[in-house]
């Protein structure tokens, strides 16, 4: 089977098409499975807070597998990536915004529950 | 095949809409309105797993000692189940792509069995916490077996049977909100990918115009992207 299904007309452009190969497919899927194994075997090895890396890191790689090749973004035009990366971007900001200031004021709250306590 | 849409109108593609000059600019004009409306997904689930990041790092103690109430092998179940059908409606779309009307169908069939099954597990999960009172907020009434399903259960439990951290509703509230919101999507998906399956078993699909598979397909791989950073983050915690 052709890469791409058809061309299309008028754009001279036959890259908005793109059929996945099957192989790749499955190997995405079976690196998929290996990466699922992976990371519920790793739970078991104490690596204090490299854990939570690791699972987070590994998690990331089977997204980006996810978004590159089932959801098309690497043979896609690459606006919609620009649009996804983006989001992720704004996800970051938002999360590390919000850690960053609630680290900043737990201390207090952990104080006023003291006190309350102590009463 | 699509060449006549290039003509005068009466001879456009049935599913060109007026607005549009080629299938393929309204091919791709659907395809970034998916992609922002994923991106809309994206941004709701980011305020939970803010949530998330918060209270973990402030309480790490609370989801070190609950996480051990959720089944890890059932978790890894439905990881499985999601990402295999993932991979079918992957394989749908290149069966549409390529006109296969009979894969296609089969493949979406398999998809949607696999949604299915997947809220199956999730049910005998949710049910598993119900019975043992592991709720959010003040619905967090633990029954004393599962304070010891952990291996952590002291040998001296004189003084008291609660030996956890306080506050571990805070988990179950976490834990219920975040699945809870992502089974609904699953629900939404099954119910895009079952209207999909009933078009493609009229013949609706053909290399021209397989959009609707596309979109669909787009859709569910953010479902299960999602999951893929829930099972670690809840169930995976060390």
């Amino acid at each position: 089977m052709s890469e791409h299904a058809h061309s299309q007309p008028g754009h001279g452009s036959d890259a908005t098409v793109h059929v996945v190969p099957f192989r790749i497919l499955v190997a995405v899927w079976l690196a998929l499975m290996v990466l699922t194994v992976v990371t519920v075997e790793v739970v078991y090895i104490d690596l204090g807070n490299l854990n939570l890396y690791l699972a987070m890191a590994i998690a990331t790689v089977k997204g980006a597998l996810v978004a590159l090749y089932f959801m098309h973004l690497r043979y896609d035009r690459p606006f919609h990536a620009i649009v996804f990366v983006t989001a992720l971007v704004f996800v970051l900001l938002f999360v590390s915004l919000v850690l960053t200031d609630s680290g900043q004021y737990q201390p207090n709250i952990d104080l006023r529950q003291e006190q309350l306590l102590g009463k | 095949m699509q060449e006549s849409h290039q003509q005068h109108g009466e001879h456009r593609s049935a599913h060109l809409a007026h607005q549009f000059d080629t299938l393929d600019q309204q091919y791709q004009s659907g395809k970034l309105g998916i992609w922002i409306f994923l991106v809309t997904e994206i941004l709701l689930f980011a305020g939970l797993f803010c949530v998330y990041a918060v209270y973990r790092a402030n309480h790490p103690d609370i989801f070190i000692y609950a996480h051990r109430f959720l089944n890890k092998n059932l978790g890894a179940l439905n990881t499985a189940v999601l990402i295999f059908s993932s991979f079918t409606m992957a394989w749908a779309v290149r069966a549409a792509q390529l006109g296969k009307k009979r894969a296609l169908v089969n493949l979406l069939a398999i998809t949607l069995l696999c949604a299915f099954i997947f809220l199956g597990v999730k049910y005998v999960e949710y049910q598993n916490k119900w019975k043992e009172g592991l709720l959010w907020g003040t619905h967090y009434h633990p029954i004393e077996e599962a304070a010891h399903a952990g291996e952590a259960a002291p040998a001296d439990s004189a003084e008291a049977h609660y030996t956890g951290p306080p506050n571990v509703h805070v988990f179950f509230g976490i834990y219920f909100l975040m699945t809870g919101l992502h089974a609904l999507h699953i629900i939404a998906g099954m119910a895009i990918i079952g209207w999909v399956l009933v078009k493609a078993r009229r013949g609706a699909f053909s290399p021209s115009y397989f959009y609707p598979v596309d979109y669909a397909g787009l859709y569910w791989h953010l479902v299960d992207l999602i999951w893929i950073f829930l099972f670690p983050l809840l169930y995976l915690i060390r």
